[in-house]
């Protein structure tokens, strides 16, 4: 132990002193790890410690040797205490540094890819919220009816008489006759479903029928199931001028372009009267169909003035009331817009079809973020 | 129906272009589907003249032509065609022609060491005719270098237009001329026909045997004799016509027939009168009556045809198709001439039947004009004398001509009200008089006229039917475009039902649990309707498109496992799919129900499909269907625990890995569950497969609430306690039914109850399994005491061993 004798204080105590401290801040210096450190804080601080030591001999010195040796130790104390933290510091630091590195992980393995990111909705549901979306904001409804239907709401009410060759543009599905000898079909498209509104509501009526039709027909371009979208105004005013208007809006609104423009040619449904069909302007590239533009025409829907014999036969005069009807594929507008080439697809379910032309769950088409985002 | 140009110009004189031409008639509803211009395809290919032929030194069946081509020197032509001979006239193709019957464009080419350039074509090269036996032989007076195409004749364009039902009058070259010239194309000139003079009358007599009810079936019957006729080819022109729309020339006889049904839209039969045997009786088949027809193939007719007999028996199928023992052939010297109007109706349903689709039929089904009944079969007569010769009996006219319609009282404003169009009245009957509508201006009164319509005109029934003969001609594209007004003012009203929100709402639940949304088949086999539940007759199609999809879908769940069988051969076997569809309990109207149906087969875990390296791959269970069903059920708005889980479910299930989702007993709503291995055997699936069904109409709607403020929320201040029991139940013991006991030892204080754990193995009895179950405590009042803890504890075990005999685990 360094001296206590009153003898080294003033002269040789200094240089003690120097050699004490110079040992302290060795050991601090060389302390590993935090408890090498506490060891050696303690061995120069602890009570029993070098530094408490000298300390201790204060009492027993004179006064004004008591005031210059004890301002040495504590000046020694405090340079010593200050090693210790910034020593201690530097150790934590290391310390979690190598917990750290013992920590790290390979961030770049793959994670699980759930719900959100996997799922999709098929192009069809997609499409049908579409409608809904912007024709809901012009007042008109949803209205649905079966697929499995009576022959007399799916042509006879619909102005095709039996026997009539307007019939056989339609290659129906038939079930067995049943007890009435009646044989019900599966619907042929989703006019049924004007019929049955008619029915059930009076004027004024806004709605739109979108559903699941058939027809015997199996192609490339032909599958024995598809969706069809009609719509029907009905009320003491609507012509023709609405109804293009209507149609204009939709399709600017559905394939979301500034204009776009459409050709009305006459042609011939049993139940419009006028009938036509409609064209719209556009320009094929490559495989790709833009709209708003070019010097091409697709066909894309059939409309015309709800024939006064189908107003009858549903129990609203003609002459009071009157209105337009239209309808399309859900299918093939998809495939415009969206561009998927063949129909054939849509009902096989393969996953990577899905994946590729689905789309997200939370992608909800609004007008108010724009139909496709 | 198809015409061509020149065709379409012996009926309407116009100095429209081919494109003008089509252009109206599609702008007026006679669409244009397709024109095809033989002259674009055959421009380059000009008459030639071979002036010699000698043989090639180095090819046995080759020759060496010099070919005045009519411009510059002759060319050397190298040609294989047997007929190769020097003095023939030609068609020829100079080198960079196109070859359609070849499918390639010529080079200038080195044949066996001799120089050819261009070549001399045969029939088939210029896709005229199947004939490549030789090159085509002209004339001797075919003027070299002029257009081969041109001078043949052959630069006619065939228009094709997509005619509708309504307008039997445009399947008539003469229908479609009166259409453009009231669309202002030019002016119509169809010749009128000149009555024949009969010399004799007609030894052949017509009977129409109907009874007083059936007497439309065969209203009117025009017959003659043309004795001494010489029949042969029919002239060139005639044939060419016919070849453009693509009819196969017969005999003269037989082509003026098909002539004039397109030219006039009226079909018409030839008889051989020599094979006729006495007179003709017009009557409807009997049973076991059979014809061998013209297209050669043996029909059975029974009562619901009508038919033209002779004392031999049946001739002719009326208005469909003639019968090949009294057809005309070139030895025929006297030909009976056959005009006739027939129920529209039943020709359909005789076409139908029969499987025959003819010219004929296409006109009789959708009406001919009777007014042209006669005349047709005067036209006809003209024709054979001019090209057969032959001298006419007297027509013998049978029935009666029908009645013409009443005029309708049509009031103008119709057409504004209607359209939106306003137009003068002057217009408006302008139009409909160059249609051949007649227009009766009714005295004193100038916004309304009565209005007849012409007797080609079958479908024109009311006043909307003149509206758009009005608005077609008009130009539909006058129609302005009006904003419809809004349904109500101000923000557009809610439209949806709960049920349609639902089937949404449905969709995107499903697949924010990483599934694919399918649309799979409306039908399934009938093996797979069966095993699903369905099955029955009413629910099975008459006429299904294959065997595989006949009969309607009692449940999704066919569909999706197919789908999902056909991805994993396809190499992905890890799918998840769902699909909210109509599935059928019976065919009417109320038993057709909106499901939601989820399938998940392999390793397609809802956190997650297929091998992953933080965990262990599991296939599918019944707990992962579980969790969808209740996702969906969640997010359709039913509170948790409002739902019944029965185990079990249906048969094709497996029973101890299924249950049933209700609402009581009486209430079920659908289920969860792996499939039976039976199920998957019978339909050739691979499992495993885990799914689940919900009828979404068969939800409970929630309850009607006056506004849409939340119920209050209760919070406490309190902290909760969590205190862990592990008890140990006999292995049959259900979770369900321990938990309800643990819930239900002290409902107000316990907040929430669940298994974590269960075990069975060493430490536990045999027959015996652990439930490890973590109870929740929400003291309300006051912070609870450890005696008053104890107490509760003590409750859940005695609860818990008094319904389900647990007991803790020491």
């Amino acid at each position: 132990m360094h001296g206590t004798s009153r003898a080294i204080l003033s002269g040789a105590a200094m240089s003690d002193l120097q050699t004490l401290e110079t040992q302290i801040l060795g050991e601090i210096a060389a302390a590993s790890d935090e408890a090498g450190l506490e060891a050696v804080r303690v061995a120069a601080l602890g009570k029993k410690g070098s530094v408490s030591a000298l300390l201790a001999t204060l009492g027993k010195m004179a006064p004004d040797e008591r005031k210059s040796a004890g301002a040495a130790i504590n000046a020694l104390k405090d340079r010593v205490g200050d090693a210790l933290a910034a020593r201690k510091s530097v150790l934590k630091g290391a310390a979690l540094e190598a917990r750290l590195k013992t920590e790290t992980l390979d961030v770049t393995l793959p994670v699980r890819t759930g719900g959100l990111e996997a799922g999709r909705i098929h192009p069809i549901s997609q499409v049908m919220d579409e409608l809904t979306e912007i024709f809901a904001d012009l007042g008109f409804s949803v209205a649905e009816g079966p697929d499995i239907e009576t022959d007399d709401y799916n042509f006879t009410r619909l102005n095709f008489p039996e026997g009539h060759p307007a019939r056989e543009m339609h290659d129906t599905f038939f079930f067995a006759p049943g007890e009435d000898g009646k044989r019900k079909l599966l619907r042929t498209h989703t006019s049924p479903v004007q019929v049955r509104t008619m029915l059930a509501q009076k004027p004024p009526i806004r709605v739109i029928c979108p559903g699941r039709t058939y027809r015997v027909d199996s192609d490339q371009t032909h599958t024995p199931q598809f969706h069809q979208v009609e719509g029907l105004v009905i009320d003491r005013t609507a012509n023709l001028g609405n109804l293009k208007w209507v149609l204009e809006e939709f399709c600017k609104t559905f394939f979301e372009v500034k204009n776009v423009k459409m050709r009305f040619r006459p042609s011939f449904f049993p139940f419009t009267e006028p009938s036509m069909e409609v064209d719209i302007q556009c320009r094929r590239q490559g495989g790709e169909i833009r709209f708003g533009e070019g010097e091409d025409w697709l066909e894309i829907l059939g409309c015309g003035m709800v024939h006064p014999n189908v107003l009858r036969n549903v129990g609203v005069d003609p002459q009071e009331y009157q209105g337009f009807a239209w309808g399309m594929g859900i299918d093939r507008i998809a495939m415009l817009k969206y561009g998927m080439p063949d129909l054939r697809p849509f009902f096989e379910a393969d996953v990577r079809w899905l994946q590729h032309y689905g789309f997200r769950p939370l992608d909800f088409p609004t007008l108010a973020g724009g139909l496709s985002g | 129906m198809k015409f061509t140009l020149s065709w379409l110009k012996d009926h309407l004189e116009t100095d429209a272009s081919l494109a003008e031409i089509c252009e109206a008639l599609t702008r007026i509803g006679l669409e244009v589907e397709h024109v095809h211009d033989p002259a674009a395809a055959l421009k380059n290919f000009t008459i030639a003249h071979v002036l010699e032929a000698t043989q090639h030194p180095n090819a046995d069946r080759l020759r060496v032509c010099m070919v005045d081509t009519g411009s510059g020197a002759p060319v050397q032509v190298v040609c294989g065609a047997p007929n190769a001979r020097a003095g023939m006239k030609s068609v020829f193709a100079p080198e960079g022609t196109y070859i359609p019957g070849k499918n390639i464009t010529l080079g200038k080419g080195v044949i066996r060491g001799v120089e050819s350039i261009g070549m001399l074509c045969s029939a088939a090269e210029l896709e005229l005719s199947e004939d490549h036996d030789g090159i085509i032989e002209l004339p001797a007076d075919a003027p070299v270098g002029k257009s081969y195409a041109q001078w043949a004749d052959l630069d006619d364009p065939v228009i094709e237009i997509n005619l509708t039902p309504n307008r039997p009058d445009a399947a008539g070259v003469a229908g479609v001329a009166r259409d453009l010239a009231a669309a202002g194309l030019g002016k119509l000139k169809t010749p009128p026909v000149a009555p024949v003079r009969g010399e004799f009358a007609c030894p052949v007599n017509v009977t129409l045997d109907f009874a007083a009810a059936d007497k439309h079936l065969a209203p009117l019957f025009a017959l003659r004799l043309v004795r001494g006729v010489k029949n042969g080819p029919s002239p060139e022109w005639m044939q060419r016509r016919l070849k453009a729309i693509g009819l196969r020339p017969i005999n003269a006889l037989v082509d003026i027939t098909n002539y004039i049904t397109f030219d006039r839209a009226r079909p018409l039969h030839v008889f051989d009168a020599k094979k006729v045997a006495g007179d003709l009786v017009v009557r409807r088949a009997r049973a076991g009556e059979e014809i061998v027809a013209l297209d050669g193939k043996t029909y059975a007719l029974d009562a619901g045809n009508v038919v033209i007999a002779d004392d031999r028996g049946v001739e002719s199928i009326a208005g469909v198709m003639g019968g090949e023992h009294s057809g005309c052939d070139e030895n025929t010297t006297d030909v009976l001439i056959e005009s006739a109007l027939w129920d529209p109706y039943n020709i359909a349903s005789t076409g139908r039947r029969l499987g025959v689709s003819t010219d004929a039929r296409y006109r009789f089904e959708r009406g001919v004009d009777p007014d042209f009944n006669n005349p047709g079969c005067d036209l006809a007569t003209h024709l054979v004398m001019q090209l057969c010769g032959g001298e006419p009996s007297q027509m013998i006219v049978a029935g009666k001509q029908p009645v013409a319609k009443s005029g309708m009282l049509f009031p103008w404003s119709e057409v504004k009200r209607l359209t939106g169009l306003e137009l003068t009245v002057q217009e408006m009957a302008a139009i409909l008089e160059k249609l051949g509508f007649a227009v009766e201006r009714t005295a004193g009164n100038s916004d309304r006229a009565i209005v007849h319509a012409p007797s080609w005109r079958p479908d024109i029934e009311g006043n909307a039917d003149l509206v758009e003969e009005i608005v077609r001609i008009a130009g539909l594209d006058r129609v302005q475009s009006t904003p419809l007004p809004r349904a109500s003012d101000g923000v557009a009203q809610p439209v949806l039902t709960l049920l349609q929100r639902r089937v949404s709402g449905a969709r995107r639940a499903l697949a924010a649990r990483g599934m694919l949304e399918a649309v799979t088949w409306s039908f399934v086999s009938r093996e797979q309707a069966a095993i699903f539940g369905g099955g029955a007759a009413t629910l099975a199609l008459a006429n299904p498109i294959a065997a595989d999809l006949s009969d309607m879908r009692p449940s999704l769940v066919p569909g999706l496992a197919a789908a999902a069988q056909r991805n994993a051969q396809r190499g992905y076997g890890d799918v998840a799919l769902f699909e909210v569809g109509q599935i059928f309990r019976g065919a009417g109207e109320n038993e057709q129900f909106y499901n939601a149906a989820g399938l998940r087969r392999g390793a397609a875990k809802p956190g997650g499909a297929g091998r992953f390296w933080g965990q262990r791959a599991a296939p599918v269970d019944v707990f992962d269907a579980k969790a969808d069903a209740l996702a969906l059920l969640a997010a359709m708005g039913v509170a948790a625990g409002a739902v019944q889980i029965a185990p079990g479910g249906p048969a094709f299930l497996h029973p101890g890995r299924s249950a049933t989702l209700q609402f009581g007993p009486k209430n079920i709503v659908g289920w969860f569950g792996e499939l039976h291995p039976a199920t998957l055997e019978a339909l050739d699936l691979e499992g495993p497969l885990a799914a689940f069904e919900i009828t979404l109409d068969a939800l409970p709607a929630p309850k009607a609430r006056p506004t849409r403020a939340k119920p209050k929320l209760d919070l406490s201040d309190l902290m909760p306690l969590e205190r862990d029991f592990a008890f140990v139940v006999d292995k049959t013991t259900r979770a369900a039914d321990l938990l309800k006991a643990v819930q239900g030892a002290e409902r107000a204080l316990i907040a929430d109850a669940s298994v974590f754990d269960v075990y069975e193995g060493p430490g536990v009895p045999d027959g015996k399994k652990s439930v490890a179950v973590s109870v929740r405590l929400q003291p309300r009042d006051k912070t609870l005491t450890d005696a008053e803890i104890d107490a509760v504890a003590a409750r859940i075990v005695a609860e818990a061993e008094k319904k389900t005999g647990a007991t803790l685990r020491g």
